[in-house]
């Protein structure tokens, strides 16, 4: 493997963490299958691309598309919270109903960004060459934003947010209004993935409407392959996994990109993501909350 | 200390062995080879038939895969995220060219590198995807070839086809780039042949069916653009045409042998050619920054004459002179 296509890996690995964050919160803490994610990751790249080439400011682009993902977010909880449609069903309409939306936002299909001005343009002019420097200061943000997410959840709005997740009964009789928890949640969880999509955009030069095809089963693939490989008993070393997961899976791809001996190639991926998934969940002493009902706590 | 020292010389000498066999096994592999790597975004028969059409150059040229060429191919399954990592994995490897077919696999690479020739194909607006600022002076490390569909002189084969057409039909799929190019070009030209223009959406191969039976009786005959996600379901087209007597007409003659009525247009093979001769110039030295975005591929006239008389057409006897094929 070359050291661009090592480096491309962990780039896109951590560009996906952000996606692996953003399904933990909503697979994990919630407990709430998402698939808004296929639909709120090109909404992220389409908002911030369709802002960009008006003029605006790359920064003040990536933080409108994280809001607009919130605001997915938002939508696919109200369906399930207020409208009481089953969880995965409100996810999959906020989905598809995404298509239309990001197509819309855009205005056609695909907005290029090579040449424009986006957060990553001052790598460009360092002396390090971009596909270094890259990576670095996309590892300094995951960083970042890991470490926010894990003083969040063990704030005591996030306390609440666990609690909801883990036992909904038991949080609504202490108090904690589960709903809105769910609302909240949601929106955190598409916001980071809407980041990531904006951010994917940017450093990739393109939004388009395909873009999120198989996100869901990348960040899943992320989140179940990170606890495969390491403990999760702490919201520091579960949010840890999550990147590791990410970056690990993206250099699964290179390695099956690059394996040329072994016949394998980049359209056996979605089989070999297949299998991983499922060798994860079967193992045993990995966590199963997918095979069987939980019997309440975290510990098991 | 003289056996440290020795220690540390056979390490030396060693390291220095290694260093000389690795460097022999590199230049052995590739000092004579040229190495074309190519990537496309989705399995897909009018993109496979380009990239057959750029190895058959190739081999034409005298590079052939194991005989002087190195030869990369991957597809990345319709996955933006694969095809980025694609274009970065060809990137590190430094091919002497890389080939990339479709939107989005050549934007991913043109994001990955500015100094290796990069050849696109299948492309219909490489201005408006920010492939090249200049078609006819590229000026950069990207140049290539664009499919855009000549659309003025389908719209005036339909007229040829079924002279009392007022209403056309068009189905498409708005998600991709290339058939929204098309679609506002037919919007433009059909009213300067006398027609209106019906369009109906299909965003998955899967709606193809009832975006067709949407059409019927609101359209004297339907033009297929050479979009990639109603080309793959075209069967579904040709068995509404067949039921409800509409003529069907597609933007490429590939169609033609699937049912449509009539094309006048290129095959993706001859298109992968083109693309391919412009991977040889390159190959022997051509700076892709000075070379022209090429298009205009040529074009033939295809027609068959079952689904004619399924459709409720009668084919002149001047159209099938100048047929190159007519299928019967």
């Amino acid at each position: 493997m070359s050291q661009i296509a090592f480096l491309g890996a962990i780039e896109v690995g951590l560009l996906f963490a952000l996606v692996a964050l953003g399904v933990f919160l909503s697979f994990r803490v919630l407990q709430f299958p998402d698939l808004t994610v296929d639909g709120s990751f090109p909404l992220g790249a389409a908002v911030c691309a369709s802002l960009i080439v008006a003029g605006y400011d790359p920064y003040f682009a990536s933080l409108a598309a994280a809001l607009a993902g919130g605001v997915a977010g938002m939508v696919t909880a109200w369906l399930n919270v207020r409208l009481k449609i089953l969880h995965l069903l409100a996810s999959i309409l906020t989905m598809i109903a995404l298509y239309s939306i990001n197509l819309r936002i855009m205005g056609r299909p695909n907005i290029a960004l090579l040449g424009e001005t986006t957060v990553f343009s001052p790598l460009e002019n360092l002396d390090t060459p971009t596909f270094i420097a890259l990576p670095i200061a996309l590892f300094v943000l995951v960083v970042l934003v890991k470490l926010a997410l894990d003083w969040f959840l063990n704030s005591e709005v996030g306390l609440a947010m666990r609690a909801t997740g883990v036992n909904p009964r038991m949080a609504r009789a202490q108090g904690i209004h589960t709903n809105r928890y769910i609302l909240g949640g949601m929106a955190l969880s598409n916001a980071l993935v809407a980041l990531a999509g904006a951010l994917f955009a940017q450093s990739q030069g393109a939004a388009d409407v395909t873009l999120g095809v198989g996100v869901i089963v990348v960040g899943l693939a992320a989140v179940i392959g990170g606890e495969a490989v390491m403990s999760t008993a702490t919201v520091f070393r579960a949010t840890l996994a999550c990147i590791i997961g990410s970056i690990l899976y993206r250099l699964a791809v290179a390695g099956a990109l690059n394996a040329d001996m072994l016949g394998l190639k980049a359209q056996d991926l979605n089989l070999i993501t297949a299998v991983l998934v499922t060798l994860a969940m079967v193992l045993p002493g990995v966590r199963m909350p997918f095979r069987a009902k939980r019997r309440g706590g975290q510990t098991s | 200390m003289t056996a440290k020292r020795t220690g540390i010389a056979k390490r030396g000498g060693l390291v220095a062995l290694a260093t000389a066999v690795s460097l022999g096994m590199s230049t052995m592999a590739f000092a004579a080879d040229k190495h074309v790597a190519i990537t496309q975004i989705v399995e897909h028969p009018a993109l496979d038939a380009v990239r057959n059409g750029v190895k058959d150059v190739l081999a034409e040229a005298g590079y052939v895969e194991g005989k002087g060429l190195k030869w990369s191919y991957e597809s990345a399954q319709g996955n933006t995220a694969t095809a980025a990592q694609i274009a970065k994995k060809f990137v590190g490897d430094a091919p002497d060219v890389i080939v990339a077919i479709a939107t989005p696999s050549a934007q991913t690479v043109v994001a990955s590198t500015k100094t290796i020739p990069v050849v696109f194909s299948a492309i219909t607006d490489p201005i408006g995807a920010k492939l090249v600022g200049n078609m006819a002076h590229p000026g950069k490390n990207v140049t290539g070839f664009t499919d855009l569909s000549p659309i003025a002189a389908h719209m005036a084969l339909v007229k040829r086809v079924v002279p009392t057409a007022k209403r056309l039909g068009v189905i498409s799929n708005p998600g991709e780039a290339n058939s929204v190019s098309l679609v506002t070009l037919i919007e433009s030209e059909a009213p300067k042949a006398g027609m209106s223009v019906v369009l109906a959406a299909a965003t998955k191969s899967g709606e193809v069916l009832a975006a067709a039976r949407s059409l019927v009786g609101k359209v004297d005959a339907i033009y297929i653009p050479t979009d990639n996600t109603v080309i793959s379901a075209f069967e579904a087209v040709v068995k509404v045409g067949n039921e409800a007597g509409i003529p069907v007409l597609a933007g490429d003659t590939d169609s033609v042998k699937r049912g449509a009525v009539a094309a006048e247009g290129f095959n993706y093979y001859d298109i992968g050619r083109q693309t391919g001769q412009m991977v040889v110039k390159i190959l022997k030295g051509a700076n892709p920054g000075d070379m022209a975005v090429e298009g205009n591929a040529k074009t033939d006239l295809y027609l068959n004459m079952k689904s004619a008389k399924a459709q409720g057409v009668t084919l002149s006897d001047a159209l099938i002179g100048e047929a190159k094929e007519v299928i019967r």
